[in-house]
């Protein structure tokens, strides 16, 4: 068997860990980049509309021409990597050794190394898990499956194609197989709100005159061999199926947009502790986990809408792996816990040290107008004149801000109504 | 028609404009947060445009399409002729980023987003 040593192994491919191997790279760490499918690049290489890159380079780019230069630079860099390659299992020695079981065409592999960066990305919810009965015939994909075969391999997966979810993902799916000459009959959200953004309602459903069906869901799916049908029943304010509403949409395909989930069960199984609200780990301003030297960034982490943001993480974690491969671990400090306010779903990261500059995600609860985001222990404030869960929210807060906080015991972030 | 609602779709502020069409045909914008949106809404009216994105077949190829684009938002009505016309071509990898695909079509041009290399066929 193959044994390599390491400073720090990426695990994923996709933005996230393209831009961790190359910081760690540029930073002098000893790295490999790890991937499990036959390309690089993750979500972006099957993205071909615009809409990415708008902060990191200030320009609208497509997917894949936001990734490429990604690529390019690896190339530039000499990043190391491994294609094909699925990471079996994870070992813990020692706070500063763990050991990763790569399968790989060349046969197994083990990566002895300091510090992990786990960005595998977050998968998406099946049929099973979202109370759809019925058959289960051909004709049923996940957006992203959907995606890969329209995007990378030129295959339409279907002629009338209903979506489940309508957050961005379902909507600019929608368009995708709208543009390529499929009907979509509908899109159904189970909330009484679009998901997505309303700029993606217009320019996905309306330009197209897909309808969507707002506080639906679909209970059942029909077809024997293939789908043949869809039964869509309303819901009431509590979100519960009303009976004798039920109606029936044909139908030969179903694509699933009903959200994503980090992916994470590799690390659960030694010891890592989840946020009930991310579904992701808990973590320090280095992006580290409860397990030392094991950092996790992109949808891993949090599930992300821009993927500026996860690029931006994965470049932190990699600051923190070198941190950590310089310091033999992240010295000890009195983290400070961040917690949620008024309308918070969820705040990344969870602790932070109080010494150097943060960037904060979050999401609200509800969608709500005319508010004021503030951390009052900062006594920073920012005027938004429309949030919402499908829009995160970023906040860099710098080390001279976070001073003023030195005796507090928590920092807080909440959303109340402006003026 | 001489008012109409739009939603700006140029940020994700996602603006409500009101848009009226005064007797002298001039046009009257309200709801915009910058100058983007007045803009947006002019030509939203006047004559809609929109990016369109596809794949195209390519043939030994690492991959076996290539990601594309408009290089300008073409008029909304254009949108299937564009369709139509990417559909209808195979390439020859090597195809590179920003390589023009289709030339000239509804006062646009389709480029390649993505690269394929070449990889030698058996
Ligand atoms: C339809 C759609 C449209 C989107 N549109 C936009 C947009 O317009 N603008 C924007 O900014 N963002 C957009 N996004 C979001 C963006 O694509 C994601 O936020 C981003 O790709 C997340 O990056 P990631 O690296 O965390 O995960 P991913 O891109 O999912 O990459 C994870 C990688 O890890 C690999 N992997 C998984 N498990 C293992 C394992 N065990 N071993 C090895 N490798 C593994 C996977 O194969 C994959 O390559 C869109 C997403 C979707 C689905
Ligand atoms: S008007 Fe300006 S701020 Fe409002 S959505 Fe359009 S571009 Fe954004």
């Amino acid at each position: 068997m193959l044994e390599l040593n390491y400073d720090s192994v990426v695990i994923g491919a996709g933005p996230a860990g393209i831009a961790a191997a190359i910081r760690a790279k540029e930073l002098g760490l000893k790295t490999v980049l790890v991937e499990n499918r036959d390309l690089l690049g993750g979500i972006p290489l099957q993205c071909v509309h615009p809409g990415f890159g708008l902060h990191y380079f200030r320009e609208d780019l497509t997917g894949t021409e936001f990734i490429y230069r990604f690529f390019d630079k690896m190339e530039k860099l000499g990043v190391e990597y491994l294609l094909k390659s699925h990471v079996h299992s994870i070992e813990l020695v020692s706070h500063n050794e763990k050991i990763v079981n790569v399968i790989t065409p060349q046969g197994v592999m083990r990566l002895n190394t300091k510090t992990l960066i786990y960005t595998a990305g977050a998968r998406e919810r099946h049929i099973f898990e979202i109370n759809v009965v019925g058959d289960r015939p051909a004709g049923i994909y996940t957006a992203g499956e959907a995606q890969t075969l329209m995007d990378i391999y030129g295959i339409i997966p279907g002629k009338e194609i209903v979506i489940i979810g309508s957050g961005d993902v379902g909507l600019i799916m929608a368009r995708r197989f709208a543009l390529e000459g499929a009907k979509v009959k509908a899109v159904i959200e189970l909330m009484h709100y679009p998901g997505g953004l309303t700029r993606n309602i217009v320019q996905c459903l309306q330009d197209y005159d897909i309808p969507l069906y707002l506080g639906h869901v679909v209970t059942r799916v029909v077809g024997k061999r293939r789908v043949e049908k869809v039964v869509v029943t309303k819901v009431d304010e509590k979100l519960k199926p009303i009976k004798g509403t039920e109606f029936e949409i044909p139908c030969d395909t179903v694509v699933l947009a009903a959200g994503l989930i980090p992916n994470l069960d590799m690390l659960e199984k030694i010891g890592l502790i989840i946020d009930p609200y991310t579904r992701g780990p808990i973590v320090n301003e280095f992006l580290e986990t409860n397990i030392p030297g094991v950092f996790v960034a992109g949808n891993a982490l949090v599930v992300n809408d821009l993927v500026d943001y996860v690029v931006e993480q994965g470049e932190l974690a990699a600051e923190g792996a070198y941190y950590f491969v310089e310091n033999d671990g992240i010295p000890t400090v009195d983290w400070k816990p961040i917690v949620r306010g008024r309308n918070i779903r969820f705040i990344v990261p969870h602790y932070v040290s109080g010494k150097r500059d943060v960037v904060l995600y979050a999401r609200v609860q509800q969608p709500e107008k005319n508010v004021i985001v503030t951390i009052p222990e900062v006594g920073w404030k920012m005027k938004q004149f429309n949030v919402r869960p499908a829009e995160m929210i970023r906040v860099k807060l710098t080390k001279r801000l976070l001073e003023r906080a030195s005796s507090a015991e928590k920092i807080s972030i909440e959303v109340i109504p402006g003026e | 028609m001489s008012e109409r609602e739009l939603t700006c779709i140029i940020c994700p502020a996602s603006c409500t404009l009101k848009v009226r069409i005064e007797p002298g045909g001039s046009l009257k914008i309200d709801g915009a947060l910058c100058p983007r949106g007045v803009e947006y809404a002019k030509q939203e009216v006047i004559d809609p445009r929109r990016i369109v994105m596809s794949v195209v077949k390519v043939v030994d190829g690492d991959l076996p399409t290539v990601s594309v684009k408009t290089n300008k938002p073409v008029p909304k009505k254009c949108i299937q002729e564009v369709m139509k016309a990417t559909a209808s071509i195979e390439l020859k990898a090597p195809v590179e980023i920003g390589q023009v695909i289709i030339k000239d079509i509804c006062g646009a041009d389709v480029v390649a987003t993505r690269r394929v290399k070449k990889v030698n066929s058996m």
